[in-house]
């Protein structure tokens, strides 16, 4: 048995898989496209936006990325389109769009 | 020397866990079992273990709790009964199948409703399919010991699983018996210290318990899940070896007494086997072949390893402390009956429902059920193979 999260595969047997189906390693969600859950697309507007960051905490799946304490354009591998940052932005600097992308 | 004492059941299990000196104890209090987190409460106040206590808001909460601190890497347990066990009803199938090896003394005590705190086995048959290894008492003595045996079972490598030690409420919980009981520096010895290889505050990797599997997962693990629950007879008999060292008293996966020119056996379990062995000596002093069996490991159920001892028999009982509702057999009566089927035995099975909240078992109400297998052999009727043992009729 292999405990390496990347060897867990649809085709091991029940002989390979960890104790409990358990993982050992941290931060495994990064490897799965969630985004590709999304209906509708959050567009950020960049002149609009004042770095107030009051969208960062609000974002269930961490999808917004801060750099030098910026945010930056949407992480659309794992935001799965909800929209709360929409609603938290005081200054209309993000917009929905219908659709994936 | 072992320690010659005088102690009630719940209190002998307190004791074995204050040798056990665990990390944890959530716990809530249910009638028949409160004595267990009442006793170690005050070892905990005394400052004779280091457990961490905590008093939680409810079963659901104790074992909510057991399974953190246990996926945390300590080592854990807790006490209950009845409707407390009901209420952990989904945490006990996280518990197994996360491979949580968390002790529970369970003192059986009837279900709702009528609502009733006697003695009978319908909370721990409402668990057995939950994935925890059961092993039931006959004693106090019993209910020591196999408290005693059961994290070397559970934390086994080849098992880690959750294991239930069961004794019956108020027979064996709140009766004082004599016991012998082993010197605390045995019993650490024996149980040893909890190192499991990966757990939630292990500062050399972190770990992720109890993810969600998806249809190509789910299968394979329950499997897998069900491999390690096998994996227990063997290293439940190992145990009882490296027990019986320390003890001098002999465990295996059930207990036969006068079975071997028997021709008529009980199949029964938890404190009513002291009563049948009672109903055996009675019988055997008239001339009658008559033997029990007691099961003492229910999950995993010893399957070939009963069908081996009895399937010579022709005429058996099988006693079971609950109604299983299905109308035709209790848990006990479908374990053993399949279990000769497979072994291709050609014995006549009848099955009784005995003692449910409370009902008195005597001597003499089990010699009824030696002398109705009996009469079977005579008249070769079997009739009705689903009774009701001391009914008002």
């Amino acid at each position: 048995m292999s405990k390496s999260f990347k060897d867990i595969k649809e085709t091991n047997t029940w002989k390979e898989l960890t104790e409990g189906c358990n993982i050992y390693e941290g931060a495994t969600s990064k490897y799965f496209n969630t985004g590709e859950w999304r209906v509708d697309t959050p567009i950020f507007i960049e002149e609009k936006c004042k770095q107030c960051l009051l969208c960062i905490p609000v974002c269930p799946d961490s999808s917004i990325p801060v750099k030098d304490m910026k945010r930056l354009d949407f992480d659309y591998d794992h935001c799965k389109g909800c929209g709360i940052c929409v609603k938290v932005c005081p200054f209309g600097a993000i917009e929905m769009k219908k659709g994936e992308n | 020397m072992s320690i010659r004492e005088r102690l009630s059941g719940n209190e002998a299990v307190a004791v074995a866990m204050r040798q056990i000196n665990p990390d944890v104890m959530p716990a809530f209090p249910i009638t028949p079992s409160t004595e267990i987190p009442q006793y170690f409460s005050a070892f905990v106040a005394n400052g004779q273990v280091d457990t961490a206590f905590v008093p939680v808001e409810s079963e659901h909460s104790a074992m909510s709790a057991a399974i953190g601190a246990e996926a945390a890497g300590a080592r854990t347990l807790t006490a209950t009964s009845s409707c407390g066990l009901a209420l952990m009803w989904e945490e006990l199938y996280v518990a197994a199948s996360d491979r949580l090896p968390i002790a529970l003394a369970l003192v059986n005590r009837a279900l709702s409703g009528p609502i009733n705190i006697n003695c009978d086995h319908s909370d721990a048959m409402g668990a057995r399919d939950a994935g925890w290894i059961q092993i039931f008492s006959e004693s106090n003595q019993e209910a020591y010991d196999n408290f005693v045996q059961a994290y070397r079972i559970a934390e086994h490598k080849d098992v880690r699983l959750p294991i239930m030690i069961c004794q019956d409420g108020f027979i064996t919980s709140h009766a004082v018996e004599n016991i012998e009981l082993i010197e605390d520096d045995k019993v650490k010895a024996f149980v040893g210290e909890y190192c499991p290889e990966n757990y939630l505050l292990n500062d050399n990797g972190t770990m992720a318990v109890g993810p969600y599997a998806i249809p190509a997962y789910y299968m394979e693990t329950k499997r897998a899940q069900l491999e390690a629950l096998k994996n227990a007879k063997k290293v439940a008999l190992e145990v009882a070896e490296e027990f019986e060292k320390i003890s001098g008293r002999k465990y295996g996966l059930f207990e036969t007494y006068k079975t071997e020119d028997a021709d008529y056996i009980m199949i029964i379990m938890g404190s009513a086997a002291g009563t049948g062995k009672e109903a055996v000596d009675e019988l055997r002093a008239e001339g009658k072949k008559v033997g029990l069996l007691k099961i003492r490991l229910f999950r995993p159920f010893p399957s070939e390893e009963i069908a081996n001892a009895i399937k010579h028999v022709k005429y058996i009982a099988c006693m079971d402390r609950t109604e299983s509702f299905n109308g035709h057999s209790g848990p006990i009566g479908n374990d053993v009956r399949t279990a000769l089927y497979n072994a291709k035995a050609d014995c006549e099975v009848i099955n009784y429902v005995y003692g449910i909240g409370g009902r008195d078992v005597t001597v003499e109400s089990l010699k009824s059920v030696y002398e109705a297998l009996m009469e079977i052999e005579k008249t070769g009727d079997v009739g009705e193979r689903y009774h009701y043992l001391s009914l008002r009729d």
